[in-house]
């Protein structure tokens, strides 16, 4: 069972908290000039990546909050967590609200 | 007092002013305080204890500890009767009623030991090869196989005792109470570390108890005592005996299960059986030691066949010598050291083989002359019936023993003690992500590489050097005493004299013979031999996960504890490959078993699930109502009158609803509240269809879709003010649909200035339905005006009703005029009461669930999850039109989509078959006489019309909405059901809908 850090509660147990997978996933400003495939492909394909992967979870048992965090998928560990719609601590990854394209 | 024919005076740590009765197998016997069943037995000189698995050969306790494959018995009766337990790990308790298992009729005569002359007919594979043809008969086979294999039998009565769980947190978890995990414990609890030390035996210590051991100038034992009660006395540091670390999860998330001994067997009060330990530590020292290997050769696995360690261990702590002349067989420097033991008992060495060439340090010089010492050999046979007469040496030839038949001599012996290597414990890092992997310089695994804040000592890291274990052990604590931020490291120094370490192995993996029925055991649990191991490598099982499952070595109750290096080992020799590139199978957990008991600990019963009730729960108990299960609320589902069937009640519910009023409790429906500027744009993207339009005082219908088009929610939102909204979901996605909102707002839409509240459990809703309904709401208003023209139709009020704010809301699902009710739930109560007392004079009836779902049914509205599965659009409903010039909601892209568009649609329709049709049966698009073999559909909800006196059922169907007047054929989940039925619109009451606007 994983220990979560929550950005507002700190290091709480994996039971508090509900999955909310990929953060890398960004939903089209505008879904319609999307075509069928750009459109499913948001909707369905994940990268399932080996290794780090920034995903998002929500502390449903606690404050609430919807937040990232960058989770290594071998080994479990998890080094950084930040607020839904800020950028990456490094700035160095794409994740959801705070770069959609504008 | 019966004498212990086999018990030694003056050592080990039991009792002996306290024995203790107990029955094994019918028999009564008579141990110590302090005894393990398998000592006490062992001690009254009990061999036979068990059957093996398949062949039901004759077994004996084999190990000490969670490693024996052998003496799985059953303890305790009736509710306390636990299956499969291990004598070796079993205290001794007064009245303990313990037998074998997997015998019958009995231990010392078992019917199905003929399997063992038939052994070369039931080779690995046997039940696969055997039982696959014809598949039809396998239900007659598993009956019989399952008889004959089976192990301990399930109690048939309810546990009387509890089991209980505990959350801790600690800085450093120690798991194994050897020298190395004491020293670890000592000196970081020393250091004002919470330190937390579990060891599965009832002894701290390890198995280091020879006398000539000290440790700063006291014996062995002396400092383990002295250690464990300065332990206890520390606040911080906890000392937990008899507890295995079982599970090892992430982040440091260990699972230990405590057993609590109890103190007899008849108490008639609950007591606490075990204890389940949920650890969360920032740093596990895994101090696991060593499990001893046994070595393989013909009828290894006779009574009487012993571990060496096992033999050294029931000597220092239970003072019990299990033989009168033993041979003993190793590959390393312990046999010497078990020797003098053996020899201190007083016990007659017939002989001692060595399968290095020559020993270490002149070890066994002292022996010379007393008894014969073979080096360079090893055992090749054992011979005797149930318990072992004799054995034989050969030669050993690269690792493999050879025997030379004819002139095998054979040296008479009552045990046999076996020493063929060091395992180090690695099953708990492995399960943490170490990466284990054979090590050629110990012939055993290694852990190659660990994970962060997990560290190992001693043994169980490849290090059988007391003092360098230990102060190995103190740099890995001093890094983890940094590491939680004291930098005073307490001076303690641990000086150990007399300790020898133990120097390299030289395996012999199995004897080579030309016998065919070779009966050399590697897994004794599961009777896997050496030849099941060459059938599997004839038959291409050759990588290591394959060869377990196909001869299932290493699948039984130990999960391989002593078999698997063994058997990888042979493995390797038979298949030319080293070890290291075969790999190892991967370790699961538990270490050892489990309970279900411990596993559940006290969420039984009532405790399993949370219950929801209604503030009304109380009423309708009183009323007789029969209850339903929807998600965990207990909802009325129909309140029989003088025992009424389900279906004469519903129909009752449901005519006084049409007729006259009725009234239903719909608390459980979600709510919840909106407040903010953009509420009304937050309503407009959630739903299909658009909400900032709505006035104050009004309500609206409105469906909800996931981003992929299907829809997932329904339910009515009104406009409270300017700025509150209230939501209204159904009942069983209460939760999911604020959570799935909230998702939304937090993560896409942060600009959107709303709050959310969940008020559902806040407000109960008391529904009245029926023509009367207005009637009854008069009696409650006031001043207020409901007439129709100033309380239309899905419009809200305030009501004060007996001083009480209420929101009254004027919707409908029944079809009928109807006022859902919305009280503070500490009023529902009694209003409800009221409600009951005003609408006599219109014979109010209550009516549950069933009569709810048959009138909307007869109205034709969908319920989620029986109109919709997660695959259904709002425009195969019908809701299209709510959509119309819409866009910029959830799910609007995808339902242009290519897949999504057609004709071919399913499409709710109405169905009215000829007689009832259960829900789920498939719609045929000819009558009864076609040949038409393709579904074209579902039916979704099927009901008996209570007003208009037929079977009427809705359907998802292919293009439904084209083909309404045509004849079609429904078919029920069973062959013989066929029924002919027509396709109508969905809607079968009042279509116009004149009875809602009165």
């Amino acid at each position: 069972m994983l220990n979560i850090p929550c950005p507002w509660c700190g290091l709480r147990s994996e039971v508090e908290f509900s999955s909310g997978g990929e953060s890398e996933v960004i939903r089209p400003l505008d879904p319609l000039k999307k075509s069928d495939h750009e459109w499913s492909d948001y909707l369905f394909n994940r990268t399932n990546k080996k290794g780090w992967h920034v995903e998002r979870w929500y502390h449903i048992h606690g404050c609430r909050k919807w937040f990232h965090i960058e989770r290594n998928t071998i080994t479990h560990e998890i080094r950084s967590s930040w607020p839904i719609t800020e950028k990456h601590p490094e700035g160095n990854l794409s994740v959801s609200y705070s770069d959609r394209e504008q | 007092m019966k004498k212990q024919p086999f018990r030694v005076e003056g050592l080990g740590d039991i009792e002996r002013n306290r024995p203790i009765m107990f029955t094994f197998n019918g028999k009564t016997y008579t141990g110590f305080k302090g005894d393990t069943l398998a000592s006490a037995l062992l001690a009254n000189g009990v061999i036979l204890v068990g059957r093996s698995f398949k062949y039901h050969r004759p077994r004996g306790i084999f190990g000490v500890g969670v490693d024996d494959p052998n003496a799985l018995v059953q303890i305790g009766v009736h509710g306390r009767s636990t299956p499969n337990e291990r004598a070796t790990t079993t205290e001794i308790f007064e009245g303990l009623i313990a037998k074998s298992v997997n015998v019958w009729p009995s231990l010392r005569y078992d019917i199905l030991a003929i399997n063992n002359s038939f052994s070369s007919m039931l080779p690995a594979g046997f039940y696969y090869k055997t039982f696959m043809w014809p598949a039809s008969f396998w239900p007659i086979y598993e009956y019989f196989i399952r008889k004959a294999a089976g192990l301990g039998t399930v109690p048939k009565f309810e546990d009387p005792d509890t089991y209980e769980k505990k959350y801790v947190h600690c800085d450093l978890l120690i798991v194994g109470g050897g020298i190395a995990g004491l020293v670890a414990a000592h000196v970081s609890a020393k250091a004002g570390t919470r330190v937390i030390l579990a060891d599965e035996r009832a002894n701290l210590g390890g198995s280091k108890f020879n006398s000539e051991v000290t440790i700063n100038n006291k014996p062995v034992k002396k400092w383990v005592s002295d250690i464990e009660s300065e332990l206890e006395s520390i606040g911080d540091c906890m000392v937990l005996k008899r507890t295995t670390a079982v599970i090892h999860s992430d982040h440091n998330f260990v699972v230990l299960r405590e057993k609590i001994i109890k103190p007899n067997n008849h108490s008639s009060h609950t007591m606490i059986s075990q204890r389940l330990w949920k650890v969360r530590a920032k740093s596990v020292i895994y101090a696991t030691g060593a499990l001893e290997r046994p070595m393989v050769f013909q009828n290894n696995d006779l009574p009487g066949v012993m571990l060496g360690s096992a033999v050294t261990d029931l000597i220092h702590r239970y003072g019990v010598c299990p033989g009168k002349n033993v041979a003993i067989a190793g590959n390393n420097a312990s046999i010497y050291t078990l020797a003098e033991d053996l020899k201190a008992c007083g016990a007659n060495i017939v002989a001692l083989s060595d399968s290095r060439k020559k020993s270490d340090n002149n070890e066994n010089l002292a022996f010379d002359s007393e008894f014969p010492v073979f080096m360079g050999q090893a055992p090749i046979c054992a011979f005797g019936k149930k318990k072992i007469r004799s054995v034989s040496f050969g030669p050993v030839n690269i690792d493999t023993a050879i025997s030379q038949n004819k002139d095998d001599k054979k040296i008479d012996c009552d045990l046999l003690c076996l020493s063929g290597g060091y395992d180090p414990n690695l099953n708990l890092i492995a399960q943490a992500g170490g990466s284990v992997s054979f090590d050629t310089e110990v012939s055993s695994f290694n852990c190659q590489s660990i994970p962060k804040d997990i560290f190992l000592i001693g043994a169980a890291a490849g290090n059988f050097d007391l003092q360098d274990t230990i102060s190995k052990s103190l740099n890995i604590v001093k890094k983890i005493i940094k590491q939680n931020g004291t930098s005073v490291f307490p001076d303690i120094v641990y000086q150990t004299k007399g300790s020898k370490s133990l120097n390299a192995v030289s395996p012999v993996w199995y004897v080579q013979s030309k016998k065919s029925n070779n009966k050399q055991f590697v897994d004794l649990h599961n009777d896997v031999t050496v030849s099941d191991i060459d059938l599997s490598v004839r038959e291409g099982y050759k990588s290591i996960e394959h060869f377990k499952r196909y001869t299932t070595s290493g699948m039984g109750p130990d999960q391989g504890k002593i078999a698997n290096v063994n058997a990888l080992g042979i493995l390797s020799k038979k298949i030319d490959i080293n070890p290291q590139s075969i790999g190892t199978t991967r370790f699961r957990p538990p270490y050892t078993p489990i309970t279900f008991g411990a596993l559940a600990g006290r969420d039984l019963g009532d405790l399993a699930e949370p219950i929801r009730i209604t503030a009304l729960n109380v009423w309708h108990q009183e009323s007789k109502a029969v209850f339903e299960n929807v998600g965990q609320w207990k909802r009325p589902w129909y309140y029989p009158k003088n025992e009424e069937t389900m279906e004469a009640a519903v129909n009752r519910e449901c005519k006084a609803v049409r007729k006259s009023v009725g009234i239903f409790d719909a608390s459980t429906l979600g709510k919840i509240e909106l407040v903010g500027p953009d509420a009304g744009e937050l309503l407009n993207r959630i739903y299909i269809n658009r909400f900032d339009d709505l006035k104050v005082g009004s309500c609206r219908y409105g469906i909800i879709c996931g981003d992929d088009g299907m829809v997932i929610d329904d339910g009515v939102t009104s406009r409270l003010e300017d700025k509150r909204w209230l939501m209204t979901t159904t009942t069983g996605n209460a939760s999911k649909v604020f959570h799935w909102i909230d998702e939304w707002l937090q993560c896409e839409w942060p600009e959107l200035d709303v709050f959310l509240t969940s008020v559902s459990s806040h407000w109960s809703t008391i529904t009245i339905a029926g023509s009367n309904a207005r009637n009854v709401l008069l009696e409650l208003a006031g001043d207020v005006d409901v007439s129709n023209s100033s309380f239309p139709h899905h419009t809200w009020k305030i009501i004060k009703i007996f001083g009480v704010v209420a929101r009254v809301f004027r919707v409908s699902f029944t079809g009928e005029l109807s006022y859902e009710i919305n009280i503070p739930s500490r009023y529902a109560h009694s209003l409800w009461e009221s409600i009951i007392s005003i609408g006599e004079r219109y014979d109010i009836t209550p009516f549950g669930t069933e009569s709810l779902h048959t009138l909307r049914a007869e109205k034709g509205y969908i319920v989620v999850g029986h109109e919709t599965d997660g695959s259904v659009t709002p425009d195969d409903l019908g809701f299209g039109w709510m959509m119309r010039k819409r866009k910029d909601f959830i799910g609007h892209r995808s339902l242009s989509r290519e897949s999504i568009i057609g004709e071919k649609r399913p499409q709710l329709v109405g169905l009215l078959p000829e007689t009832y049709i259960p829900e789920g049966a498939q719609v045929l698009s000819d009558e009864i006489s076609g040949s038409d073999k393709q579904s074209i559909g579902h039916v979704t909800s099927s009901y008996n019309s209570p007003s208009l006196g037929i079977p009427i059922a809705l359907g998802l169907i292919q293009g439904g909405r084209s083909l309404i007047g045509s004849n079609i054929r429904i078919i029920g989940p069973s062959n013989s059901m066929s029924v002919n039925a027509k396709i109508v619109s969905h809607c079968f009451y009042d279509p116009n809908g004149d009875r809602l606007n009165v």
